[in-house]
This record gives structure tokens, C-alpha cells and sequence, in this order.
């Protein structure tokens, strides 16, 4: 006969209000197996923690049952009083008669009774419970940072300083990201390389990473503490370790004229090219799509000019493997395309602003890259179409953000900031210059953020509209914006040498692929699910795995940047222990009753099961079966459901367990 | 090619030039149209701005005439007329109430089977292929600016045709037919539509726009499929050229016009010179 | 805050609105894009966006007595481009209708009214439209609101241009069953 003591709990008000605790504790007191029950204020609280050990060692208890809140809530302090009094952990049990019970139920005598159910129904399953061990498993103290924008610039730099190593990959040519193309920032204006590009040097040289630049990741297997990654790196033509970056091959490259991804087409590059000038590496990289030599095997200039002697044009791609203990995700976002092309059919474009058919409508990327010292143009203010200043210049927000007809629902967040930037500084470039912000709502909520947007208006003297834009069309030379202004209740056209608009957030190509490697979820919009979004916000439900930067939801540098830091914090606890413990709660195989079909495998969302042998002491085959990776497992039950002759079982929720509950209540 | 053929009100009236024009090319081609017995009207813009059931029910007459007679698909050249019969298919085709209602209104059965089809459409089933083997004079003095105007493809939802922004199926045909078309703005800027008579001013105002656009980006002449759009900009030029003091000078063609001629056919015998606006 | 409206019978307003326009009123966040778009928008005295609002605040009578939805020319640009997929057309329909309905057409826009009730008159009589027919019922009816000779004979010069063109049908074609003609008009009316 089991020996179990029940603890209800008054929470206060919360359970007390709608359920008579005292009645409750008398009748549990009579269900088998119940050696004492009791009611308590706050069991949670010290002395209610004392009062559930002390009843552990007077009445030598082997199973608890709190009825309190939620297991969310609670479950691990109370596993830790119960250790603390020499009890298994895991001989404790809570039925949840708060959320479940008490704070939606009125009917005081109703609602004792569906507590006293839900007690039941735990005790059933404490009276099963199994002394179980935490699973123990070994880390690799290096951490995979995916992504060498800001974000992941400063999770690598904060983990590496923190003592461990760290493998970064970066799919392009060089870490930097999207701030790299920026020019200043909100709300200080300060010059974004000039604050970015020692970071990105530091990384370059940092003893403790590892930079894979031009690399994607390929393949991901293992757990936390034990992930094996494989990385694909690109064919780069160019053997960055015999390279001095010198500049003699692109300088010799006749193909000068490829519109530059750095620049967002607004400039023009080599086919041989750094993308920039601050590029880490500073080495350059053949793009195979231009390259004569490559396409057929005509010029080699660049080849036949290096002295290094680091052109290698029958460069392949070459996969390598690292082993690593957490991911930190930080890949980053693209801005949603304007043009007629969309990935989705739901994102039908935005034909009628004319973007890719008037050269002068571009996207608030092309614009910085325009306003940059480093950009095309050396930061004087240039329309694309003819080189000519701009006098009037129209920002619009909110382009596919916002817009559920033919875009996205959800706000981009950054655009109000920056597009009030783009105000404030073509303002300082071009002191004749009129700039026009047609705007739904401006959202500054951020630290001096408000203040900067007021300063765009007050101070720089930019003319907001409150309304969306219908439609540009060109006239006479001019585009011509046909907006509406909502307050003054009237339509306003205005005649535009520039139209930027802010387009939309979205994640970075392939990240959905990304994320089903590494089993990370993600929402409709391809945004990487955080575990929990207020307490668990850089954590992931793959565990090991992080996330940072825009890869989780449009948000700004300080932000990314502040989640970075977080996401290399959570890496750093993860790497403290000697071992990592994890809870035993997993699914096991019986061996000797599998039919090796591999129901489970196919079934499970984490690849933790694995086909193997049985083999005799003396090696013996014996027969086929599924394994689980203790490592992998996440305690789904997925392959419990799915198992057609009963063999897989779930460690802290057999189906002995679950029929002994279901049974006492009928 | 056997087609039902909607003519709609305007092509029996002041707009028959365009019938005229386009069976003319189509019979070139030998698509043969097959009037609708006993078509109505299909309520147009009075009907849906008066009365809602009005507007379904008008359309929903003609949708069971056709059906009656076993069209599958039917030509509308129209597009008021097009995207009204489009509009009452769709929603009969998806409601079996509605159905139901109709049949009793307009006294005959309805199911909404019958496709509609704009002129665009019907050239489209001739192919670019048929079209580009059957030319005999490539049009190469055109310049053209193709004008969508406002129903071809509006609603979206509704007439599912081309891009509602950026239409360019028209401009297909037109430089299969070796003329030149001109990038513009003003594809599909409302021309005033049927205010002509309520409110003329309107119509001389936005058609000026339309005309001024097209000739600002280099063309000589506008291709049109829509009756209304043809008189607000080629029988309400001359208004449009005084009240504002310009001179365009611009052809207006029916698409039918243009494929017409590059098919050898004599402007006679199109109807083009019947048009208010003709070559300078 | 205007109270004069009382509410429940001005959300009543909305609500017809809706059902006639098949389209949710609430789904508008007043972005202007509407208004933006409109061809028309520069000479209404209340906007699309506004007329909305309006019936979001239920102030719909207020909208009822617009010039503006008289002025609308239904091109659909505006439900086109509308972010939020309300049915700004559709709602400019079903104001008309209502607007009628209840007898509070703006009096400067009535001369609209009159033509697209003109227009109706003439398809419920012949079947078709009968274009001489239309401009001679719409020229006397708008000529009996507002007695202006000059709007009378505006266009009389159009006919002889017409003529030349072989564009003048002094005969409409109509249906042979014209009878069915005023039944379904007659259904269709009938809101009961």
C-alpha cells in the first residue's frame, strides 16, 4: 500500500474563494492509498515548503500530490523540497485545481467536486510513479553561431569572451549583415560601419572563432550538448589563406559592370569582388554566374595578375564537419520584394507603385546605401535614373507591412524609426530639399525615439501625411504620388524626383529549411518561435538552440543586439555544468516486443529514434528494433501513439499510468 | 471556333462601330458568335448603384438565356457588361440559395455554368500563333498606348484577368502585330465610365489626363476594348481639346480595330472611319 | 461628439450597409487608400475614407446626405487597393441605394440619381437600352428638377455628328418579352 501525502493548496484567495479546502483535504484523506491531506495558505511559500517535508520524514510518505497551480508554475520547486526531504523527484504529482478548477468555475460545491476528481486523478498516478534518474549528458563547450550580422556578431563576440569557443557561418562573403549596407543610425545618427566594422574585426580575429564565411549550414545531428554540424562551403575560387587581398584581380577584372548585392543593384562591382571595402575577410570571391573564365573558359586576367597565386578556378564546394554544444540562430531578415515576383501567392506585389519600372521608386535599403559614405554614389544624393539631385523626395511606410489584402499583416516596427532618419538626413544633404513622409501611424516607442521622429518634423522640417499611397505614376519627368491626407479628410498629390519605400520585414531566404534541421519552429510568416515570449524569449523548444535578431521578429539594432547578448548568456549556462541534466521523462522501446516497423521513426518530430540490433552479450544478431536517443528525445509520446504493438512507453506517463486515471474516475 | 455572343446595349447604339469592328476581324479569323437570344440588359452602373438584387438580376436573365441556348462560353466585349455577368456567375455558381432565388426572379432555371469572356480573352483562345500566321500588314507605324480603363481587370477577385496594376496583355498582341506600345502610366486610370451624360465635366477632366499621359510618353494612338472608354476619349476629344486648349490628335482604336488591320482587313470595313478622332 | 444621432438606430445604418455590401465596415483602419485612389476624391465633400468613418461612428445619415457617393464612379479602384479588403465600391453602391431609399439624395447630386434612375426606367420599358430614348426621358426629368434651358439643349449639336457617323438610332432594338422585363423588376424591388 502506497504511503501518499496530499498538500492543497488555498493559493490565497484563488482556490479558497471557489473551493472548500477543508471539506476537500477530509474527503481525499479517504482515497486509497492517501496516508495524510492537508490545506495550507501558500504551499509554494517557505514554511509551506517545510510543512510538505516535514510530513515526507514523519509519515515516510513515498509519493506527493500537490493540488496547487499550474505544474509550469511549480512542479520544479516542489521536486525540490521533495529531494531536499530524501523523496525521488519524481514521486511528486500535481493536479492543477487553479487554472483548471478554481478560476473558471463559480459554483463553490461543484467546484470542490471537480477538485477532488482532479486529486484523484493524480493520485492514481503517484500511487505508479517510478524513482527516476535525471539523464546526464556530456558538452561540447563551443557554440555555433549561425549568421554574422549585428546579432550574431555580438553573440559570437560575448560567448568567445566568455571563454568558449565559437564556429560562426555566414552564408555571404562577408560577416557584416544588413548594418554593414547602413548609413547612421536612429536615434543617435551615428555612422553604422564606424560602430559595426571594429566588431566585425574583432570577430575576424578573435582567437576563440571560427569564421566561416561564404558557408551555409547543411546538416545538423545530435542534441544540446552534442550537436555535429555539417557546413557546406562555397566554392569561393579564391584560397582565402594564400590571399592578401591586395585588389590586384579585381582591379584587372574587365567585368566591372555586375549590379552589387551589397549596394542592392544601386552600385556596381567586379566579377571578382569584395563586397565591400571593410569586408571580413577582406578577400574576394569569384561570382561563377559573370565570370568569363568559369562561364567559358575565356580571360583568367585575374588569375595570370595574382602573385599569391590563390586563384583556383577549379574550386568546389567542400562540406566540413564541426562539433558543437548550442546554436545560436541569428540569420537575420530580407525586405519583402515590391516588384510582381513573389514566393508566396497571397504576396501579390505592389504594381501600382511602379517599383522596378520607374528607376527613381526605390526600397529603403537602396536608400541608405544612397545616403552611405561608402555607398555608390560617396554619399552624395543621387537619383538612380539620371544622377540628379532630388528636391522632393516622398518616403512611403508601411509597404506590404500592414497591408493583409496583398502583403503582411503585422508591423515591421523599425520602419517609422527609419524612415524619419531618411527624412532627417537627406535634410542635412540637400538643405533645399523637401522631404514627404506618407505615414498610417507613427509608432516611436523606444528610448529617444519619440523625440527623434518630433526632430524630423520640427527641426529638419519633413511634411507627414497621414494616409497610404494609391498610386505613382511618372508625368512630365516627375513621379507623381498620389496619396490621401486622413486628417485633413482630402486626396494629396505630390510631385516626387525620389520615392523610397519602406518595405516590409521578413526573414532571410531559407530559413524555414534552416529551422527544420534544426527542429526550431517557426510562425506563418517564417519568423523563428521563442519558447515562451516573455520569460523564454531567446530560447527555442529544440533545447540547445537560440535565437536573436530579426530571425524571431522585426525589431531594431539595440534590441537584436540586447537579445544577442541574452542568447550568449543562455549558451554560457548551458556550457557551465560539467554535464547537462535532463529530465528522464522520455519514451523508451521494450526491444523484446518491437516489430522493427518504424512507425516511430517515421513519426517523430525530433529524430531521436533510431533503427538498431539486439545482440547477444557474445555479439550475436538477434533481432532488429527502434532505439531512442535519450539525448533527443523531448518526451512527445508521438511514438507511444503511434506504436502498433505497444512497445514504446513513456518514462512519468505510462499507459499503466494513464488507464489507472482514466479508471478512477469511471 | 463557336462563341455565345453578349453584345450589350452600347454595340446595338452609339458604340456599334465596335461590333462592327469586331465581327469583322473575328469572322477574318473564323470565330463564329452566336447572339444570345433575347439578351438584356445588364443593368450597368445604374443598376447596382440603385439596387443590388437588380444588378444580380439583370445579369442572371442573360446568364440562363445562355445557358438555355448550351454556351459554355460567352463573349461580352463590354467590360461593365462582362464584369456584371462575371460577378452574378460567380456568386450563382456558389450559392444554391441565391440560385434558387434567381430562377424564380428572372423565370428561368440558372446555374451559373456559363464562362464570360472580354474580347482580350477571345483573341487570347485564337492564340498570338494563329494571329502572327495571319498577318498581312504589320502594324508599324503605331505607337500605341494600351488603355485597360477600369473593369477589364477590376475587380481582381471578381474578373480574374491580367494584373489589376500592371496589365500587359494587350501589349502582347500589339507588338506580336509589330507595333510599338509605349510604357505609360495611366493603364488603368478611371476615363469617367458612364457619366458622360450625369456629369460631363468629370469625363472631360479625367479622359484629358489619360489622353495627356499617352502622348507624354511618345504615343500616337490608344488601343481600347471598352465601348464607354471609347466615347469619353474619342468622341469627347474635340470637347476635351477645347476645354482645356490642346490639341491631342489621338486615334482611338479598338483592339479589334488594330488586329484587324494587321490582318489586311480595309479600315471600311472595320468602322474605323467612323470614329470621331481620325489620322492627323 | 455629436449626440444628436442616437446610436443603435445609426449602427442600424451600418449594419444594412454591410449585408447589402457584403463587407465589414470594422475591418477599415483608415488608411486613406481609398481616398488616395479616387478619381473623384479632389471634388467630394466627404472622401471615401470618411464616409466610412462615419458609418463606423454612426453617424451613417451623415453619409446618406453626401454629395460624394453621387459622385463616385464606380471604377473599383478603390476596394482594389484597399489593405484591409473592405469593399469601399460596394459600400458606395449600397449608399446610393439606401440614400434613395430613404429619400435623402444630396439635391445638387440629384441630377445622377435622376439619370441612373432614367437608365433603369429605360431597360425596364425596352429590354435594352435605348440611347435617344435615355437622353430625351434624362434631359426632360433633369430639366423639371432644376429648370435650366441651357443643360436642356446641351448636346442637341452631338446629333447631327452622330448621324454623319451612322451612330444615331432614332429605333432601338428591343426584347420581343418585355412583359418578363417588368415582372423581374417588380421581384426585384420588392424587399419583402
Amino acid at each position: 500500500m502506497s504511503r501518499i501525502g496530499v498538500f492543497i493548496c488555498w493559493c490565497g484567495e484563488n482556490i479558497a474563494r471557489t473551493v472548500d479546502v477543508d471539506a476537500l483535504a477530509q474527503e481525499v484523506s479517504k482515497f486509497p492509498g492517501v496516508r495524510c491531506a492537508m490545506n495550507y495558505k501558500y504551499v509554494c511559500s517557505d514554511p509551506g515548503q517545510a510543512l510538505v517535508r516535514e510530513k515526507i520524514a514523519a509519515e515516510k510518505l513515498d509519493a506527493v500530490v500537490i493540488a496547487s497551480c499550474s505544474p509550469h508554475m511549480h512542479l520544479k520547486t516542489f521536486r525540490r523540497a521533495a529531494q531536499l526531504a530524501g523523496l525521488n523527484p519524481y514521486k511528486v504529482e500535481m493536479a492543477n485545481i487553479r487554472e483548471h478548477c478554481s478560476w473558471v468555475h463559480h459554483d463553490r460545491a461543484k467546484a470542490t467536486a471537480k477538485a477532488a476528481s482532479l486529486i484523484r486523478l493524480s493520485v492514481e498516478k503517484a500511487r505508479l510513479d517510478h524513482e527516476l534518474q535525471p539523464i546526464r549528458v556530456p558538452v561540447t563547450r563551443r557554440a555555433l553561431v549561425i549568421g554574422g550580422g549585428v546579432a550574431g556578431i555580438q553573440a559570437a563576440l560575448d560567448i568567445a569572451d566568455a571563454g568558449y569557443e565559437v564556429v560562426m557561418v555566414e552564408r555571404e562573403p562577408s560577416i557584416g549583415g544588413k548594418m554593414a549596407g547602413l548609413s547612421e543610425t536612429f536615434p543617435t545618427l551615428d555612422c553604422s560601419q564606424c560602430i559595426l566594422t571594429p566588431r566585425m574585426v574583432e570577430v575576424g580575429q578573435h582567437p576563440r572563432i571560427k569564421l566561416y564565411s561564404y558557408s551555409e549550414v547543411e546538416r545538423v545531428e545530435g542534441y544540446i550538448g552534442n550537436f555535429t554540424i555539417t557546413i557546406r562551403q562555397k566554392a569561393r575560387y579564391v584560397d582565402i589563406s594564400k590571399c592578401t587581398g591586395c585588389g590586384d584581380c579585381w582591379s584587372v577584372c574587365p567585368l566591372k559592370r555586375n549590379k552589387s548585392e551589397f549596394d542592392y543593384g544601386m552600385g556596381v562591382r567586379a566579377s571578382i569582388y569584395v563586397p565591400f571595402p571593410q569586408a571580413v575577410p577582406a578577400r574576394p570571391v569569384i561570382d561563377a554566374k559573370t565570370c568569363a573564365k568559369i562561364i567559358r573558359n575565356g580571360c583568367g586576367l585575374c588569375e595570370k595578375k595574382c602573385k599569391a597565386g590563390a586563384i583556383n578556378f577549379q574550386d568546389t564546394d567542400k562540406l566540413v564537419e564541426e562539433k558543437v554544444g548550442a546554436v545560436v540562430v541569428a540569420t537575420g531578415y530580407k525586405l519583402y520584394d515590391i516588384g510582381e515576383k513573389q514566393d508566396k501567392a497571397s504576396l501579390a506585389g505592389y504594381g501600382e507603385y511602379g517599383y522596378g519600372q520607374y528607376k527613381d521608386v526605390i526600397d529603403s535599403l537602396q536608400f541608405e546605401r544612397l545616403l552611405s559614405a561608402s555607398g555608390p554614389t560617396n554619399g552624395v544624393l543621387k537619383r538612380p535614373s539620371d544622377g540628379a539631385e532630388p528636391k522632393n523626395v516622398v518616403f512611403i511606410s508601411c509597404v506590404g507591412s500592414r497591408d493583409n489584402a496583398k502583403g503582411l499583416p503585422y508591423c515591421s516596427k523599425i520602419c517609422c524609426m527609419y524612415t524619419a532618419k531618411h527624412a532627417m538626413l537627406y535634410k542635412h544633404k540637400v538643405h533645399d530639399g523637401q522631404a514627404h513622409v506618407f505615414y498610417m501611424d507613427i509608432r516611436a516607442g523606444g528610448k529617444g525615439y519619440e523625440e527623434f521622429v518630433r526632430r524630423a518634423i520640427e527641426q529638419d522640417g519633413a511634411k507627414y501625411y497621414r494616409g497610404r499611397v494609391s498610386k505613382i505614376t511618372q508625368e512630365d519627368g516627375k513621379l507623381v504620388v498620389r496619396g490621401a491626407d486622413t486628417l485633413a479628410g482630402v486626396p494629396i498629390t505630390v510631385e516626387a524626383d525620389l520615392v523610397v519605400l519602406a518595405a516590409a520585414m521578413r526573414p532571410a531566404d531559407g530559413v524555414a529549411e534552416l529551422a527544420q534541421k534544426l527542429n526550431v519552429g517557426y510562425d506563418e510568416f517564417g519568423f523563428l518561435l521563442e519558447s515562451h515570449p516573455k520569460l523564454r524569449p531567446v530560447e527555442t523548444n529544440a533545447a540547445g538552440v537560440f535565437v536573436c535578431g530579426a530571425c524571431q521578429a522585426p525589431k531594431d539594432i539595440p534590441e537584436s543586439v540586447a537579445q544577442a547578448s541574452a542568447a550568449a548568456s543562455k549558451v554560457a549556462v548551458t556550457f557551465a555544468a560539467d554535464e547537462l541534466m535532463r529530465e528522464p521523462e522520455i519514451a523508451g522501446i521494450n526491444e523484446q516486443t518491437c516489430v522493427a516497423c518504424y512507425a516511430c521513426l517515421r513519426a517523430c518530430p525530433y529524430h531521436a529514434i533510431e533503427q538498431a540490433e539486439v545482440r547477444t552479450p557474445r555479439g550475436v544478431f538477434v533481432k532488429h528494433t527502434a532505439r531512442v536517443n535519450p539525448g533527443l528525445c523531448m518526451g512527445c509520446g508521438t511514438c507511444v501513439a503511434v506504436c502498433p504493438s505497444k512497445s514504446a512507453d513513456l518514462e512519468g506517463f505510462t499507459e499503466q499510468q494513464i488507464y489507472a486515471m482514466v479508471e478512477s474516475l469511471v | 471556333m463557336n462563341i455565345g455572343y453578349y453584345p450589350g446595349c452600347a454595340l446595338h447604339g452609339s458604340s456599334d462601330d465596335y461590333e462592327e469592328s469586331l465581327r469583322a476581324c473575328l469572322r477574318a479569323l473564323d470565330v463564329q458568335l452566336q447572339e444570345i437570344d433575347e439578351w438584356i440588359c445588364c443593368g450597368a452602373t445604374a443598376a447596382h448603384a440603385l439596387n443590388q438584387k437588380l444588378s444580380t438580376a439583370l445579369p442572371a436573365r442573360n446568364l440562363a438565356l445562355a445557358e438555355r441556348g448550351g454556351f459554355g462560353e460567352m463573349l461580352a466585349p463590354c467590360p461593365m457588361c462582362s464584369m456584371q455577368l462575371i460577378k452574378a456567375q460567380k456568386a450563382l455558381a456558389g450559392n444554391e440559395g441565391l440560385r434558387r432565388e434567381m430562377s424564380g426572379i428572372v423565370e428561368l432555371e440558372v446555374r451559373g455554368t456559363t464562362r464570360v469572356l472580354n474580347l482580350i480573352q477571345v483573341f487570347e483562345q485564337v492564340g498570338l500563333d494563329r494571329l502572327k500566321a495571319a498577318l498581312k500588314s504589320p502594324l508599324k507605324s503605331l505607337s500605341a498606348a494600351c488603355y485597360y480603363g477600369c473593369l477589364l481587370t477590376r475587380p481582381p477577385d471578381v474578373v480574374e484577368f491580367d494584373d489589376c496594376e500592371q496589365p500587359r496583355s494587350m501589349e502582347a498582341f500589339l507588338t506580336a502585330l509589330g507595333a510599338k506600345t509605349v510604357d505609360w502610366s495611366y493603364r488603368t486610370e478611371c476615363c469617367g465610365g458612364g457619366m458622360t451624360l450625369a456629369s460631363e465635366e468629370t469625363v472631360l477632366d479625367l479622359s484629358h489626363k489619360i489622353l495627356s499621359n499617352a502622348a507624354a510618353h511618345g504615343a500616337n494612338c490608344l488601343v481600347v476594348a471598352c465601348p464607354m472608354c471609347h466615347v469619353n476619349l474619342d468622341m469627347k476629344q474635340p470637347d476635351i481639346e477645347r476645354r482645356y486648349g490642346v490639341r491631342h490628335g489621338l486615334v482611338i482604336y479598338y483592339l479589334s480595330d488594330v488586329v484587324g488591320m494587321a490582318l489586311g482587313l480595309p479600315e471600311s470595313a472595320l468602322g474605323i472611319n467612323r470614329h470621331f478622332v481620325g489620322k492627323a | 461628439m455629436n449626440t444628436a444621432n442616437p446610436l443603435p438606430q445609426a449602427c442600424a445604418t451600418a449594419r444594412v450597409i454591410e449585408a447589402l455590401a457584403h463587407t465589414h465596415l470594422y475591418d477599415c483602419y483608415q488608411c486613406g487608400k481609398c481616398t488616395a485612389g479616387c478619381p473623384m476624391a479632389a471634388q467630394m465633400d466627404i472622401a471615401p475614407n470618411r464616409l466610412i468613418r462615419l458609418l463606423q461612428l454612426g453617424r451613417g445619415r451623415e453619409a446618406l446626405d453626401a454629395q460624394s457617393i453621387w459622385q463616385c464612379v464606380s471604377c473599383q479602384t478603390c476596394a482594389t487597393r484597399c489593405p484591409k479588403s473592405v469593399n469601399c465600391a460596394g459600400i458606395m453602391d449600397a449608399l446610393r441605394q439606401l440614400s434613395m431609399e430613404e429619400g435623402r439624395v444630396s439635391p445638387a447630386q440629384r441630377r445622377v440619381m435622376l439619370f441612373q434612375k432614367a437608365f433603369l426606367d429605360n431597360i425596364r420599358r425596352n429590354g435594352r437600352l435605348h440611347e435617344l430614348e435615355l437622353i430625351v426621358q434624362f434631359k426632360l426629368a433633369g430639366f423639371m428638377h432644376d429648370r435650366r434651358f441651357s443643360l436642356l439643349f446641351k448636346d442637341a449639336t452631338l446629333a447631327p455628328k452622330l448621324n454623319k457617323r451612322k451612330k444615331l438610332h432614332l429605333r432601338g432594338k428591343k426584347v420581343r418579352d418585355r412583359a418578363v422585363l417588368r415582372r423581374i423588376f417588380a421581384r426585384s424591388m420588392d424587399h419583402s
